[in-house]
């Protein structure tokens, strides 16, 4: 297979483009804005539609309007644009309309930096926007899975009616490695609660306003429900000689990769060190993590931000093994320095 | 080959991005492992761009490194911010027609050229970071140069024939310059 070398922005957009992406809405910023400029570029002529909205609220809006016709559609921003759209999120989540939200993160709080960062975990994680929701969180950890996990996002977000993020750093969007490029998806799911005109049959309504209470709490049941089942079903974490470890190290997406290499670094001084990498951050894959806690002693959450996954991990292992945090914001921890943390850590625990 | 981490760093407008993007593709050509990472930010012409190249027969796990092996610097500030990173004996590549002292490590394998006046006398100016390219590749062979030649048209796909050639030219001056002073 010959592989193609390509920026992370641009494999993304490529493969939604593969998985039958029929609208893209956005508005520009920095590190994502390679995603609207690949999609202005090829969506034309592929007689789909590329929009560039007036702000970010628009384009979210944009985003319900045409997800309600049972499309394919998507928006992409970064940090201040996708605190933006929540508003927007939030009623996609209730109103169930698949689609795919793509943040290419930097560093804030507020206008922040232009750097990447992984400091948007609560705003993803947690729903973002109001009300008793979650949305289906993946991050990619090189240019492959950024088209790959693109075409996956639609799929989930299509089976569960949920929209879907996917979050990575601005670092992997900028980044190029090569990757295979994916066979274009051909038989899309039928969308029977779709609007597409209801000639024939009874109307399709899509609306977020339940002013019964009764019906609005049958309708969180729902959506609890639904929740519930995606955190039995898709939950996925990649392990890294956990096995043996004493001391398992947790890092996600582009991070997942720098810390491997500290792992297999601190491995060839003679630390039993390992690591989990969660691929989805919502559902958290709890398990890996419960799983690990049976025999190691210690985790280390490594995060490009001042501590948000390390909480979830503190939730899964529920105090049974301390977990303990090294992170930056604005730089990228480099893989020495992750090194000379665990070697720290094997100082205190006494394994040198 | 085990794993090796280039650093590319000059003025924004120098090439740099480009030059590490023509190494990433050389290297995809030839079956290997690549990772290309810009950095990036409020950047434009005369400011300081940089660009890490990461090269491997296996799979590559971090793309980043606190220590890259070699350096290839263009510019002043770039050698001032990165010389103490580069790896215990690994390779300091210099374009000295921008930098005007000499590197302070004594460990290094130091391989200089003055990148600028080379370009003038080929009467190729736009191609000095090919140049550098060259005979940084002839000498250090982390890509063969074969290689890299056959894949030209592959690199510059979609790009006219002349541009080809010219970064053609410029790349096999940069050869024989690393075969003549290094």
């Amino acid at each position: 297979m010959t592989k193609v070398l390509m920026k992370g922005n641009e494999a993304l957009a490529e493969g939604a483009l593969l998985a039958g992406c029929r609208a893209f809405f956005g508005y520009p910023i920095t590190p994502s804005s390679e995603i609207a400029e690949y999609m202005a570029r090829k969506m034309p002529k592929m007689g789909r539609t590329f929009l560039q909205a007036e702000s970010e609220l628009a384009a979210i809006n944009m985003v319900y309007g045409a997800a309600a016709t049972g499309n394919r559609v998507m928006t992409a921003s970064s940090g201040p644009g996708i605190s933006l759209k929540q508003e927007g999120i939030s009623f996609l989540a209730e109103a169930e309309l698949p689609s795919l939200i793509v943040n290419i993160s930097r560093g804030g709080p507020g206008l922040g930096g232009i750097q990447p960062a992984q400091s948007d975990y609560f705003q993803a994680t947690r729903g973002g926007g109001h009300g008793d929701y979650h949305i289906i969180v993946l991050a990619p950890s090189g240019v492959q899975e950024m088209m790959d996990f693109a075409m996956q996002g639609f799929d989930l977000a299509d089976h569960y009616r949920i929209p879907v993020m996917i979050m990575a750093e601005g670092t992997l969007g900028q980044m190029m490695e090569p990757i295979i490029v994916r066979e274009p998806v051909t038989d899309l799911p039928p969308k029977p609660w779709a609007t597409t005109g209801c000639k024939g049959r009874k109307p399709n309504i899509i609306n977020t306003l339940h002013l019964s209470p009764e019906f609005l709490e049958e309708r969180n049941l729902h959506l609890q429900h639904k929740y519930k089942l995606i955190q039995e079903r898709e939950a996925k974490a990649e392990t890294f000689m956990v096995e043996d470890a004493d001391l398992v190290v947790a890092a996600f997406g582009l991070m997942s990769r720098i810390a491997k290499r500290a792992v297999m670094d601190a491995r060839q001084k003679g630390i039993k060190v390992g690591l989990i990498r969660p691929v989805t951050l919502w559902p958290f894959p709890e398990k890996a993590f419960q799983e690990a806690a049976e025999h190691v002693s210690k985790f280390l959450s490594v995060e490009i931000s001042m501590g948000q996954m390390v909480e979830d991990i503190r939730l899964a292992v529920n105090g049974r093994v301390p977990v303990e945090f090294y992170g930056r914001i604005g730089l990228i921890p480099n893989p020495e320095e992750i090194t000379r943390q665990i070697m720290k850590i094997a100082q205190q625990e006494g394994w040198v | 080959m085990a794993e090796k981490q280039i650093l590319f760093a000059g003025f924004g407008g120098q090439g740099v991005l480009s030059m590490a993007q023509f190494l990433a593709h050389a290297a995809l050509s030839a079956g290997m492992h690549v990772t290309w990472v810009p950095s990036y930010g409020a950047e434009m012409r005369g400011g300081t761009a940089n660009c890490l190249v990461t090269i491997s027969d296996r799979e590559i796990s971090s793309p980043l490194t606190e220590n890259p092996l070699m350096a290839v610097i263009l510019n002043r500030p770039s050698l001032d911010k990165f010389e103490s990173r580069i790896k215990p004996n690994g390779t300091l590549v210099l374009n000295t027609s921008m930098v005007d002292r000499r590197p302070q490590r004594t460990d290094l394998e130091i391989l200089e050229m003055p990148m600028n006046e080379v370009a003038e006398e080929i009467g190729n100016p736009r191609g000095a970071n090919m140049i550098l390219l060259g005979a940084y590749l002839q000498k250090t062979q982390v890509v063969q140069v074969d290689q890299a030649l056959q894949y030209f048209e592959v690199i510059f796909k979609g790009k006219s024939q002349e541009i080809i050639e010219r970064n053609r030219e410029a790349f096999l001056a940069g050869v024989q310059y690393a075969q003549n002073n290094w």
